[in-house]
């Protein structure tokens, strides 16, 4: 993650006919592309009744994911900003349908139409003002609105992002939990730098018992990984939830310090050779209300 | 672009309350053919805008679709045949989606709609 190409230029212009060819012609990011998309469509859980559902594929690029969506038979639609990217996708002859657009002014769809929505690598672009008139927070606030509303209700959405930093990442899942959201983010290989992906699954909604967040992958299932130890299960999952919904704080109920910690003092005070009250039942006793 | 993305799509334009369906301005049609499966649109049929769909096949010279449909009708065969020649067969090439409040035109090219919208429209 040495070089970040939100860092280089806003997508439509980084991703111009060159840079589209070459991320279309690389068998490596061919592959890895492959595999995010089989795990987001594992972590988006599609009911398995066999019947074809409308998916949104959110930066779609060349098409490179939704070619393994037609593949498992659902209809799709992608969505993406650079049209250099999008006339790959019309030479490989993807199957689903493709708009030219900003997932930051918000989608564009209907009410409640869409089934699941994927997006790999691309929700974090919106985290960069790349025009004096783009700002992060209005543009995260449109997408994510707009999304929640289009989403059929339990419908769920999977992305995985690259966030650059602890900020962003916060940033991105604050504006998904305005909307509407339930859900959280799942890591997979958390301690792995290179292995590392994390995808945000939001649920539309509030949560319910379907709406629990899938465990993170680890080292020890799939394929194996020889530069990583691999220590227990438990270290190499994260997921973290977080809702709107979660209950508050208990308020805590204990007041003053306690008895223990009076004495705990007393002895530190006599240690140091002041002179201290002894210990007696009276000490840090309650007192009657009226004191 | 199918009538299935038409469909899905509305306006978002700034201001824009109803944008909802989007006109088609037509120039080139396409048919592709897509495998049948009446479980696909059973299961799409309760989202699918039924007059919008009926309109918009019309615009694109295909007239075999009633104004009105309701559910006992997915038994037919031949009303799911004409279903999915509509729905996901017919493609709008080149023309144009027209906003039905502002009128405003996002071109269609090559079957992909520019829904880009300029900066005082967002």
């Amino acid at each position: 993650m040495s070089s970040r190409p939100e860092h280089a230029a806003p997508p439509e212009v980084f991703y111009d006919d060159t840079e589209a060819r070459k991320y279309t012609s690389s068998s490596r990011i061919i592959e890895i592309q492959g595999k995010l998309t089989k795990r987001a469509l594992e972590l988006l859980a599609l009911p398995d009744d066999g019947i074809p559902k409308l998916l949104l594929d959110i930066g779609c690029g060349s098409g490179l994911s939704g070619e393994k969506l037609s593949k498992k038979g659902h209809q799709w639609i992608g969505l993406d900003i650079s049209q250099s990217m999008l006339n790959v996708a019309l030479e490989r002859e993807v199957e689903g349908d493709l708009l030219l657009g900003d997932m930051g002014q918000g989608l564009g769809l209907r009410d409640g139409v869409i089934d699941g929505a994927i997006s790999i690598s691309a929700v974090q672009w919106l985290c960069n003002a790349d025009k004096s008139s783009h700002d992060p927070r209005l543009r995260l606030k449109a997408f994510f609105g707009s999304l929640y509303r289009s989403l059929s209700r339990g419908a769920r959405a999977v992305f995985q992002v690259y966030p650059e930093n602890v900020d962003q990442r916060v940033l991105i899942l604050n504006y998904a939990m305005r909307a509407g959201f339930s859900g959280g983010v799942v890591v997979d290989f958390p301690h792995s730098s290179k292995r590392r992906k994390e995808y945000l699954v939001l649920t539309c909604g509030p949560p319910s018992v379907n709406t629990s967040i899938p465990k993170g992958k680890s080292e020890e299932d799939g394929e194996s990984c020889s530069d990583e130890e691999s220590s227990g299960d438990e270290e190499n999952q994260t997921v973290c939830v977080s809702d709107r919904h979660r209950p508050r704080k208990k308020q805590k109920t204990m007041r003053g310090k306690g008895r223990e910690w009076v004495l705990k003092k007393k002895e530190q005070l006599r240690r140091k050779g002041n002179v201290v009250p002894p210990d007696t039942k009276y000490t840090a006793r309650k007192r009657k209300a009226r004191f | 672009m199918r009538l299935l993305t038409h469909n899905m799509l509305s306006s978002n334009m700034k201001g824009v309350s109803n944008g909802f369906p989007l006109r088609i301005e037509v120039e080139k049609v396409v048919e592709k053919q897509v495998d049948f499966n009446p479980d696909f649109l059973k299961n799409m049929f309760s989202k699918v805008h039924w007059k919008a769909l009926a309109d918009a096949s019309r615009i694109m010279g295909y007239a075999e679709l009633p104004e009105e449909a309701d559910r006992s009708m997915l038994d037919s065969d031949d009303f799911l045949r004409k279903f999915h020649h509509a729905l996901l067969e017919l493609h709008l090439e080149e023309g144009a989606l027209v906003c039905p409040e502002t009128g405003r035109r996002f071109p269609v090219n090559k079957g992909i709609p520019n829904m880009l919208l300029h900066e005082d429209e967002v």
